[in-house]
């Protein structure tokens, strides 16, 4: 074994990359509760002090407090940055000081022109000039295959969201590989598949061959990065720091080459656990100080920035990034992968504060310890922060090593990716299908001419008949639009790094996803139990509904309109199957929307269900704002009728609810009496 | 049998024990001022269900209300007694804990009739939560359009039957939020050995806007909410005067 292993448990992810295997042999599982948490240190404090300071003159400026407008960033395109390079226990940002915002021209020139315009900065001539004319980009890549009808589909909204213009994200890499078997061995294993591929030159191979080179080159970069800061990670990490900055340092070397639309780190918690507790039992370290690793690691996650345009952050409501981590979960043995670095990870929340990232999911389980599900409530009510997700449901497909990206979508460390496909709005479908394929917004002709619905009042079964053709269409379109997206991305801004962190047989998950589910619901619902007559423009076009008498709404747990919302999903889903996908990528749906639905409602005209043009559409899965009248409990059980494996990529359920509806404050509720005792 | 039912809450957390599924019935005698359900007043209209219809969707939520149970409120859920009565009749072999939150204005101590449903009731009861609007018998007039006293009479005959109670009060700035009535509350409630808590309740005005949608005047608009720290002070007068009938019991026991 090598010296870095030793006191860890042996067996094949010693000779093999296989880091589940290695947190399987040696994690330590923590049911206690979290009176063993330390608070911050004063180098915490000091160093956190002068993040808020610096956020605080970035919102005065505007939201932006510097940008690169000259350098390309790549791995190694920046010297080191530092808050202060004495306190920092964990080092490295994307350019060469905090808050300074990279310069990423791969995904496209013009948004990235844009991106610096908007916020008062002005690209390096050079730079435009170069990838306008010698460097083609994502972006114009796409554009150049694009058909006219996929064009139309996308300035109509009813495409909406697609990643052409910017990087598609939703990769994890398994960063972990670097602290576990440093780069050394890495690049090793990745010149040993490229040596072993097929030696007969399909355009398949060729590609294959290709792309291991750079992530081979990249692998060689990334550890130029460790020495910029000073760090040798070619070897694997001795103790908790060390693995803890080589992990940061994969993570650091992805965003600095991919502005991707959810650049998330994985499951990384319990994995640096096992570190933890060797330096614990080695008396390496202390608590305080493995805590202090912990805030200085977490700090850096909240400081990943990078240069978007404001409509950008419209739509995403803020300046999101999308570090999600995935905490917790059970293990396929029944053995929850609850540590004490789980509690330490979410401890951050209250030493630095309360944040939006990185995206902290706790993987839930019913099997997960009390202590930990206690903890979980109290950081919740305390910070908002935190995100849930189904463990109990995902493991059975994903095993006990799969993370989330972005906000829904699992998928298993190193072995999984996905292409990221944002969403068909369904909602619009309708009503193409009602006006035969013209926008009821823009009265052009977007989808096929098909025949229009041109009866005053709408029949259920007409109208289902010409939706489900809309629906055909709309999922064909949309697939083979996706298809040139991920094509042109792979071409033009591969993401080597993260795929350098990858197994070399990846599954390729085809994401798709759908708005305006609930509208579509309840609209059909209106048609078939209320009555909806259609009100028309002087061309004849469908523009307002008028609803006679009250429908079942979905979110009552009221089967006839929710099977109507289940079948919704499972129809489209059938036709995105149907359709051929680029690199045989499996397809998946999301039904996921969570800011972006009130873009979307501005850009879809009135629907049957009674909403009007404009008002927004339901987050995610979400049943439409103040129709759900029966209670949360009714309201959650629609929503989870909806089938998961016709939406493996997710299905979001925004909740807010307020701390006293969730039961009596116990100061004013004086609870059991003990009359003898009064 | 049917009972007219206003509305059903799947996840009740502030109505009993636990979480309840919790059911709203229609038609209230009293007229509480500060009511935020003026929408319920009205008897017999709107839905329609039955007993059976409301267990079987009760079922749909039962791992989540392993805990809890049934609540019935309104409304004046007394004003249906006999649908009340079946309901939790058939919730009791289904053992599903019930719950009854009234304000016990049906009751007639006098009324053997009257006594005969109550009791038959009651003894399907696990729990009542009696709302007692104000101690003082004039005050509670003006407050609600009724005496008191027989909720008061049907406070102690809970207390006979052995069922366990929950007294709730809302402290209303100038109505209730008054040291003496909220002792001579706590000095009556002092004497009940059936009370199980004490539930107060700072007066807020989030039922403005249903009496807004209803065009009906709100009466107390030129009330504010009571602060949460006031609802705390007020509990502990309440308790003052518990305690002091506690002691005065426990004397009288002695001697």
């Amino acid at each position: 074994m090598k010296a870095e292993w030793s006191g860890f448990a042996g067996g094949k992810w010693e000779n093999e990359v296989d880091v589940r295997d290695f947190i399987q042999k040696n994690y330590t599982l923590y049911e206690g509760d979290d009176s063993f948490l330390a608070g911050p240190t004063k180098a915490t404090t000091t160093l956190w002090d002068q993040v808020m300071e610096l956020t605080k003159e970035e919102r005065a400026k505007g939201g932006v407090l510097d940008m690169d407008t000259k350098i390309i960033s790549t791995i190694t395109s920046h010297g080191a940055g530092y808050l202060n390079k004495d306190l920092e226990k964990i080092v490295g940002f994307q350019t060469d000081k905090p808050f300074k915002r990279s310069l990423q021209p791969y995904g496209g020139i013009r948004m990235a022109e844009k991106a610096c315009s908007d916020n008062g900065y002005t690209v390096d001539p050079e730079v435009s000039e170069f990838f306008s004319t010698h460097r083609k980009t994502h972006n114009a890549g796409v554009f150049d295959a694009y058909t006219a009808e996929m064009r139309a589909a996308r300035s109509n909204h009813i495409i909406t969201g697609l990643p052409d213009a910017y990087g598609r994200g939703r990769i994890i890499g398994d960063y972990r590989r670097v602290a576990l078997y440093g780069i050394d061995f890495l690049i090793q294993d990745k010149k040993k598949q490229k040596d072993t591929t097929s030696m007969t030159m399909t355009a398949e191979v060729i590609r294959d061959r290709e792309e291991l080179s750079e992530q081979i080159r990249a692998l060689d970069e990334l550890k130029k990065l460790g020495e910029i800061y000073g760090c040798d990670i070619s070897k694997p990490a001795t103790n908790v720091q060390e693995a803890i900055q080589a992990l940061y340092f994969g993570y650091l070397a992805a965003v600095k080459e991919q502005n991707g639309a959810a650049m998330s780190l994985g499951r990384t918690s319990t994995f640096i656990d096992i570190y933890a507790e060797r330096d614990l039992a080695n008396g390496t370290f202390t608590e305080e100080q493995i805590q202090e690793f912990v805030d200085h690691f977490i700090m850096k996650l909240r400081l990943v920035k990078f240069a978007r345009t404001p409509e950008y952050n419209q739509i995403f409501a803020g300046d999101p990034t999308w570090v999600t981590e995935s905490i917790g979960g059970v293990g396929v043995d029944g053995r929850p992968l609850v540590t004490k670095n789980s509690f330490r990870y979410l401890h951050t929340l209250t030493n630095l504060g309360t944040a939006p990232e990185p995206n902290m999911t706790v993987l839930w389980s019913t099997r997960l310890p009390h202590n930990f599900k206690a903890f979980c409530a109290k950081m919740s009510i305390q910070s908002s922060a935190i995100q849930y997700e189904n463990d109990d449901l995902m493991r059975a497909t994903h095993g006990d090593d799969y993370a989330i990206a972005c906000c829904v979508s699992s998928m298993r460390v190193g072995k999984e990716m996905q292409f990221f496909g944002a969403r068909a709005n369904l909602a619009k479908c309708l009503l193409y299908a009602i006006n035969g394929g013209v926008d009821e917004l823009t009265k052009k002709q977007v989808g096929p001419k098909y025949r229009p619905i041109t009866a005053e009042y709408l029949d259920y079964n007409e109208v289902m008949e010409k939706y489900k053709d809309m629906m055909s269409w709309l999922a064909g379109l949309y697939v083979n639009t996706l298809n040139v997206i991920h094509f042109m991305h792979d071409k033009y801004c591969y993401e080597r790094l993260q795929m350098s962190l990858h197994d070399r047989e990846v599954k390729r998950y085809f994401a798709t996803g759908i708005a305006g589910l609930s509208v579509v619901a309840d609209s059909l619902s209106a048609i078939k139990y209320a009555k909806v007559k259609a009100v028309r423009d002087e061309n004849g076009i469908v523009t307002e509904y008028e609803v006679e008498g009250d429908f079942p709404k979905y979110g009552n747990n009221d089967d006839r309109v929710d099977s109507i919302a289940t079948e919704l999903v499972h129809t489209f889903m059938d036709m995105i199957r149907q359709n051929h996908t680029y690199r045989n990528g499996v397809p998946t749906m999301s039904i996921l929307t969570i800011t972006s639905n009130v873009t979307y409602g501005k850009n879809t005209g009135s629907t049957p269900d009674g909403r009007r043009h404009g008002e927004p559409l339901a987050p995610g899965a979400n049943p439409m704002h103040g129709r759900d009248s029966h209670g949360a409990l009714a309201s959650l059980s629609s929503v989870a009728k909806l089938p998961f494996k016709d939406a493996q990529d997710g299905i979001s359920n925004t909740f807010s609810i307020i701390p006293g509806a969730l039961g009596k404050e116990d100061q004013v509720f004086a609870g059991d009496l003990d009359l003898d005792r009064l | 049998m049917n009972g007219y039912i206003h509305s059903i809450e799947t996840f009740g957390t502030v109505d009993g024990p636990g979480v309840r599924y919790v059911i709203f019935t229609q038609g209230c005698p009293m007229r509480c001022k500060y009511c935020h359900n003026p929408d319920t007043w009205q008897p017999k209209i709107g839905n329609q269900k039955s007993v059976e219809e409301l267990l079987i969707d009760y079922e749909k939520y039962k791992p989540f209300l392993r805990d809890g149970g049934i609540t019935v409120t309104g409304g004046e859920p007394l004003m249906q007694i006999d649908f009340v009565t079946e309901l939790f009749e058939k919730a009791r072999e289904k053992e599903i804990h019930t719950c009854l939150d009234t304000s016990g204005i049906t009751f007639q101590p006098d009324n053997p009739a009257v006594l005969e449903k109550f009791d038959r009731l009651l003894s399907a009861t696990d729990l009542v939560m009696l709302d007692i609007k104000h101690i003082d018998n004039k005050e509670h007039l003006e407050l609600t359009g009724q005496y008191n006293d027989n909720i008061l009479a049907f406070a102690k005959y809970l207390e006979e039957k052995e069922v366990p109670v929950w007294i709730r009060h809302v402290v209303v700035p100038t109505i209730t939020d008054n040291e003496d009535y909220l002792y001579q509350l706590g000095y009556f409630i002092g004497s009940l050995k059936n009370l199980k808590a004490l539930d107060v309740l700072p007066y807020h005005d989030m039922g403005k806007v249903k009496y807004e949608s209803l065009k009906m005047e709100y009466p107390l608009k030129d009330i504010p909410p009571l602060p949460k720290e006031r609802a705390i002070e007020a509990r502990e007068i309440i308790l003052k005067g518990l305690r002091a009938r506690r002691e005065e019991l426990r004397n009288e026991q002695d001697k």
